[in-house]
């Protein structure tokens, strides 16, 4: 998911000059080019060593703190916008961190593997689980352990009175509108709390 | 065998103001300088130091080949704070028993070594007495103060005292004031010292004597407290000190760790001061910047301009990584630009000073992005 395209798609939800927490930011790239594409100011959060040191290289604010512990460290609306990018579908508590993207930015911005693409029930109706490019694990060792759609989203994101702006399928950098939930790898929701 | 350090003293007759009271007419500071300070001196960089530590912070002292400073791993060419890059500096803090002066030292006032009536020094204090000696070397501002545990909260004390004149703290296994265990331990450490017969109401040096059997258990308690568990049972575990089979004896030497543990207290009696012992540890119990804020770190922290960097390691339970997260909290409650690494390491505090490869590349890629600053200001200027 790091391929510039992508990227950009989604660093165009986030407004110039936002004050930005990246949670699982990786290596900072996303993070990086906000700031210097877009004037935007902000903090990544991480886990992995690596990646911790690569954001430290980069030179973007980086904290290294385990987001299944709580983002109690971050006040209520201190964010202008929090993003969550491929970091949903690895943890355990999914829904307590979308509610939590919530509570601490404005608005926030989500995206995850979408497992309904056509390519992926293709795969399942043969009766294996699906290994692509975008889902390069197997089912033993996928670090996604929250396996859900593009739907499945707009359900939870219903359920938790989450207010959606705007919500798009990404396939090879590419922007899908149309059935989304069918035609695209990846799923992007733009939403605030109601 | 590392780099040549020449120790260096500076002698003030300014009367050094004191946030307890009263003042410091008369006094010498110890320091060491590491680099070259480039032409518009932007490049300078304070190292802190902790409770046992001193100005002796990197480099070998000449024809003494085990010399090493204490944190000779992380400062010198090519190291991780490259002093092919900056001008580092190290001062013994007031109070220290290191060269700077301290409570073994004369008062000019009555003709005897202070002792007792050294006066109590805080955080503040030393960090103001640093920002003198900075004046002196022609240091309007200093591009990194660094420091860990004890020399963290000076680090940080610096970014609320002197906030224009620095431009990052990076802050390692330190704490945003101590809490009361930590206070406790403190205690403990300085009662074995003033209840030793042999401290004579702290002074001492008037009968020849050194309270050496409180600061031997003082400084066991200490060296508990830095280490974790596991690292101790990894190291010592249940072993015995000789053979295979037991003594049976309440007074004897059994276990390794009483040996380990017995070694470091009697090592450390052989070259620390008692008072001063007294004084660093009041000093760390003293420190909590946010209490002149009615307790409000983050209104402590609103006059900060610099950026941050703070360390802390999961195994350190008298530094713990959620002291560290109090500083970080408040930082971006405040909006100030901070990096945060939390270590998987299982040394404890001790882990500040060892080598761990992620602790270690963290710090040299920040360091070398404030060397990037630099170079960057350099071709802008």
């Amino acid at each position: 998911m790091s391929e510039l395209t992508t990227m950009q798609a989604i660093a165009k939800l986030v407004p110039e000059g936002s004050r930005v927490l990246d949670l699982g930011c990786g290596d900072g790239a996303l993070l990086s080019h906000l700031i210097r594409e877009r004037g935007c100011t902000g903090y990544g959060v991480e886990l992995d060593d690596a990646n911790v040191l690569a954001c430290t290289r980069r030179g973007v604010n980086v904290l290294q703190l385990n987001l299944e512990d709580g983002l109690a460290i971050f006040g209520d609306n201190s964010f202008d916008v929090v993003l969550q990018i491929d970091t949903l579908q690895h943890l355990r508590n999914a829904e307590v961190m979308l509610q939590e993207t919530a509570r601490i930015g404005r608005a926030g911005i989500v995206a995850f593997p979408n497992f309904a693409h056509w390519n992926n029930r293709l795969s399942v109706l043969r009766g294996r689980m699906p290994v692509t490019r975008r889902l390069p694990y197997q089912w033993y060792d996928t670090p996604n352990i929250r396996v859900g759609t593009y739907k499945d989203f707009e359900v939870l994101a219903t359920k938790n009175r989450l207010r959606i702006l705007d919500s798009f399928g990404l396939q090879d950098g590419k922007v899908v509108r149309t059935l989304p939930n069918l035609l695209a790898t990846t799923a992007v929701f733009h939403f605030e709390h109601a | 065998m590392s780099f040549i350090a020449t120790p260096q003293s500076m002698h003030f007759d300014e009367a050094l103001p004191l946030q307890g009271g009263g003042s410091i007419a008369h006094y010498d500071l110890a320091y060491e300088t590491y680099g070259q300070l480039n032409a518009d001196r932007s490049n300078a960089i304070l190292v802190c130091h902790a409770l046992n530590a001193s100005h002796h912070v990197a480099g070998s002292y000449e024809g003494q080949p085990r010399s090493e400073g204490w944190w000779d791993n992380m400062i010198g060419p090519g190291k991780p704070v490259d002093t092919n890059k900056f001008f580092v500096i190290g001062i013994n803090n007031l109070g220290s028993c290191f060269g700077s002066t301290g409570p073994m030292h004369t008062n000019l006032a009555t003709g005897k070594p202070y002792g007792a009536d050294f006066p109590v020094v805080t955080v503040e204090d030393w960090v103001d007495a640093q920002a003198r000696l900075l004046d002196r070397l022609g240091i309007t501002q200093l591009a990194a103060v660094l420091g860990g545990s004890l020399g963290g909260m000076q680090a940080l004390s610096w970014s609320l005292r002197h906030p224009d004149r620095m431009r990052h703290a990076v802050v390692v296994a330190s704490a945003p004031n101590l809490n009361a265990e930590n206070i406790a331990f403190n205690e403990v450490a300085r009662r074995a010292i003033v209840t030793d017969p042999d401290f004579h109401g702290g002074h001492f040096y008037e009968h020849g004597v050194v309270p050496a059997r409180g600061l031997r258990i003082a400084r066991m308690i200490g060296h508990i407290t830095y280490l974790s568990d596991d690292v101790m049972n990894q190291k010592f575990g249940r072993q015995l000190r000789e053979g295979i089979s037991l003594k049976y004896s309440t007074q004897e030497v059994e276990f390794q760790i009483e040996s380990y543990l017995r070694y470091q207290g009697e090592k450390f009696s052989s070259y620390f001061d008692a008072n001063t012992y007294l004084l660093i540890t009041r000093a760390l119990d003293y420190f909590d910047p946010a209490r002149a804020h009615g307790g409000d770190l983050t209104q402590a922290l609103a006059v900060s301009r610099a950026k941050y960097l703070l360390v802390s390691f999961t195994t350190d339970w008298r530094f713990a990584p959620a002291r560290s997260r109090e500083i970080v909290k408040s930082l971006l409650e405040n909006n100030r630009d901070v990096s945060y690494a939390e270590i998987d390491a299982p040394h404890g505090h001790d882990a500040f000073l060892l080598d761990d490869p992620r602790y270690m590349n963290v710090m040299r890629s920040y360091f070398e992005g404030i060397a990037k600053e630099l170079n960057t200001a350099k071709e802008a200027a």
